[in-house]
C-alpha cells in the first residue's frame, strides 16, 4: 500500500512537488487533447483542426522541458529520498512519454491533411473507437500518477489488450483495401501508420502506468504485460 | 513495531521493469550479532530489544534522529558506557560466539577488537608517531623495527602515511582536522581490530576532507567491519551496504542501503529519511 504521509518540514519543497505533478497534470491533459483531436480531425477529413494540432505540439515539447529543468532543480536542491525520488524521477520519465505521445498525435494529424484529399475508404470507426481506448488509457495513467493511485496504474497497465486488438483488425483490413484497389494505397498506408501512431501511444501509457506503480509502491510490475498486438506477424494471401 | 533483518537481499526493483541493483550483496556471514539488547541510563531505557546483525567486512549506516539511540547502540558495541555508573545494558553482543558485553570479557581485549573513532578527532598531544605507537604499545610489546613497520603500515591505511611520513615527530596537534581524524583511524587500525565503529566521523570535517574519509571506509571494509552513526543520510547511502534505522530507542527498519533510500518499507523511515518528521 502506497504510504500516507504528512507535510515535509521545508514547506517549499512540498510546494516544489506539488508544481510538479501539476506540470506533469497540465502535459497530460495537453497530450489527451491532442490524440482525441488529431482522430477527429482525421474521421471528419478536417484540414484545419488537424493544422491546430501540428501548432500545439510545440507547447508539450515546452512543458517537458520545463518539466524536466525542475526535477533537474529539485534534485540538485534538495536530495530527495525514498517516494519523493521516486516520484521526481518518474515524473520526468512521464514528461517524456508524453512529449512522444505528442509526436505521434502530431504525426497522426499530418497525415490525415494528406488522407483528406484521398478518395474515402471504408469506415473509420476502428480508428476513433481505438482513439478513446488510449486516451482513456492514458487518461486513467495521469490521474493515477496525480492521486498516488497504484491500483489504478495497474488496471491501465493490464488494459492494453484491446487497444492491440482493434489495431490488428485495422492492419488486415488496410491490406485488404490495398490488394482490392492499388488507388487505396496512398490512403491506406497513411491510414496504417496513423494506427501505429495510435498503438503507440497506448503503448506509452502503459509505460506511464508501470512508473506510476513504482512511484508509489517502490515495487516493479511484472515484465510480461498482457500483450496482443499480431501485426507483426499478419499475412493477407492474394485472392485466386 | 517489530523490527526487520535482513542479512540477504535480492535485486531491487527499478523503473520500467528494469533492475536497478544495489551492487553490492549483503554479507550473510555477521561479524557480530546483537541479540535482545536493551540499555538502560538509570532507569532509562535506551534501547529497546535491539536484533541487529553486522555483516562481516562490510559497512552499516545507522541512521535516526538524536536521542534515537544509535550512538548508545555504537557505545555498547565496545562497551564504552562502562566508564559511567548506572549505565547497564543487557542482551548479547555475539562476537566469535561470546558475548562481549559480559564482564568476563576482558576490555582491553574487547577493545582491541573492536576500535572506535570520535565525531572531534582527539589527537594525544604528542608527536604523530607516538600517536599511534601509544595504542599499540598497549596491546603488544614490539620491537622498535616492527613497531616502525606497523605504525607505516596503519598510517598507509588509513591514507595520511604520504601527508606526515616526513614530519612522525612532529606534534599531531599541527595537522588539519581532516588529517588529525585521518591520523585518529590510523591509531584504531594499528591495534588490528576486527570491527571499526566511527561516530559521526566527519561533521566536524569540510567536505573535501569528508570525501577522503568516505572513500577511505570504503576501502576499509576490505578488512573490517564497519559500523558508522551519521546524520549525513547522503553519506549513509553512500558508504554503507545495509542501513539500520532507529527511533526513540527502537530498530525500526534495517535493509540494504540502495533499497533503505529508494523503497523503504516502514512508514516511519521513510517520514524520516524525506525530511517528514514532524
Amino acid at each position: 500500500m502506497p504510504m500516507e504521509q504528512g507535510d515535509h518540514i521545508v514547506r517549499s519543497y512540498d510546494e516544489q512537488l506539488r508544481r510538479l505533478r501539476d506540470m506533469v497534470a497540465r502535459m497530460g491533459g495537453l497530450a489527451e487533447r491532442q490524440v482525441n483531436d488529431a482522430t477527429v480531425a482525421l474521421v471528419r477529413r478536417d484540414a484545419s483542426l488537424a493544422t491546430e494540432v501540428i501548432g500545439r505540439d510545440a507547447a508539450i515539447d515546452q512543458l517537458e522541458r520545463e518539466i524536466e529543468t525542475f526535477c533537474i532543480r529539485i534534485l540538485a536542491t534538495r536530495q530527495p529520498m525514498a517516494m519523493d525520488l521516486r516520484f521526481i524521477i518518474a515524473a520526468m520519465k512521464v514528461s517524456h512519454n508524453l512529449e512522444r505521445i505528442g509526436d505521434y498525435a502530431r504525426n497522426a494529424a499530418k497525415r490525415s491533411i494528406v488522407i483528406a484529399q484521398q478518395p474515402a475508404i471504408g469506415s473509420l470507426n476502428g480508428f476513433s473507437r481505438m482513439a478513446l481506448l488510449v486516451q482513456e488509457n492514458l487518461k486513467l495513467a495521469i490521474d493515477a500518477l496525480v492521486n498516488d493511485d497504484a491500483e489504478a496504474a495497474q488496471r491501465v497497465w493490464a488494459a492494453d489488450e484491446p487497444v492491440d486488438d482493434v489495431y490488428n483488425g485495422i492492419f488486415r483490413e488496410m491490406l485488404t483495401f490495398m490488394m482490392e484497389d492499388p488507388r487505396n494505397i496512398t490512403a491506406a498506408t497513411h491510414l496504417l501508420f496513423i494506427a501505429k501512431n495510435l498503438e503507440r501511444i497506448g503503448d506509452h501509457a502503459t509505460n506511464i502506468a508501470e512508473t506510476v506503480h513504482y512511484a508509489v509502491r517502490g515495487d516493479s510490475l511484472p515484465d510480461d504485460r498482457p500483450k496482443a498486438d499480431a501485426s507483426a506477424y499478419a499475412v493477407v494471401r492474394p485472392r485466386e | 513495531m517489530s523490527s526487520t533483518t535482513e542479512t540477504k537481499q535480492s535485486a531491487e526493483a527499478g523503473f520500467g521493469g528494469m533492475q536497478a541493483r544495489s551492487g553490492a550483496q549483503i554479507n550473510a556471514t555477521s561479524r557480530i550479532s546483537v541479540r535482545n539488547l536493551d540499555f538502560y541510563y538509570g532507569t532509562n531505557k535506551a534501547l529497546k530489544g535491539i536484533n541487529l546483525e553486522l555483516p562481516d567486512r562490510q559497512v552499516t549506516g545507522m541512521i535516526g534522529p538524536s536521542g534515537c539511540g544509535k550512538s548508545t547502540l555504537l557505545r555498547v558495541l565496545n562497551r564504552m558506557y562502562s566508564l559511567y555508573p548506572g549505565q547497564r545494558a543487557e542482551g548479547e553482543v555475539l562476537m566469535d560466539g561470546r558475548n562481549m558485553i559480559d564482564p568476563s570479557v576482558d576490555l582491553n581485549e574487547l577493545r582491541s577488537k573492536v576500535g572506535m573513532v570520535f565525531q572531534k578527532p582527539t589527537p594525544f598531544p604528542m608527536t604523530i608517531y607516538d600517536n599511534i605507537a601509544f595504542g599499540i604499545k598497549l596491546h603488544e610489546k614490539l620491537p622498535k623495527s616492527e613497531l616502525d613497520d606497523r605504525i607505516e603500515w596503519a598510517l598507509s591505511r588509513a591514507a595520511i602515511w604520504g601527508e606526515v611520513k616526513d614530519r612522525l615527530q612532529s606534534s599531531a596537534m599541527g595537522l588539519s582536522g581532516g588529517q588529525q581524524q585521518r591520523l585518529c583511524i590510523a591509531r584504531s587500525i594499528a591495534v588490528r581490530p576486527e570491527v571499526m565503529l566511527f561516530d559521526e566521523p566527519t561533521s566536524a570535517l569540510d567536505p573535501i576532507s569528508t570525501l577522503k574519509i568516505e572513500e577511505l571506509i570504503d576501502e576499509l571494509k576490505r578488512d573490517f567491519t564497519i559500523c558508522i552513526v551519521t546524520h549525513n543520510m547522503q553519506q549513509a547511502a553512500r558508504c554503507a551496504d545495509q542501513v539500520a534505522f532507529f527511533y526513540l530507542g527502537e530498530l525500526v527498519e534495517v535493509a540494504p542501503a540502495a533499497r533503505m533510500f529508494t523503497a523503504p518499507r516502514e512508514k516511519r523511515t521513510q517520514e524520516y529519511i524525506t525530511g517528514r518528521f514532524g
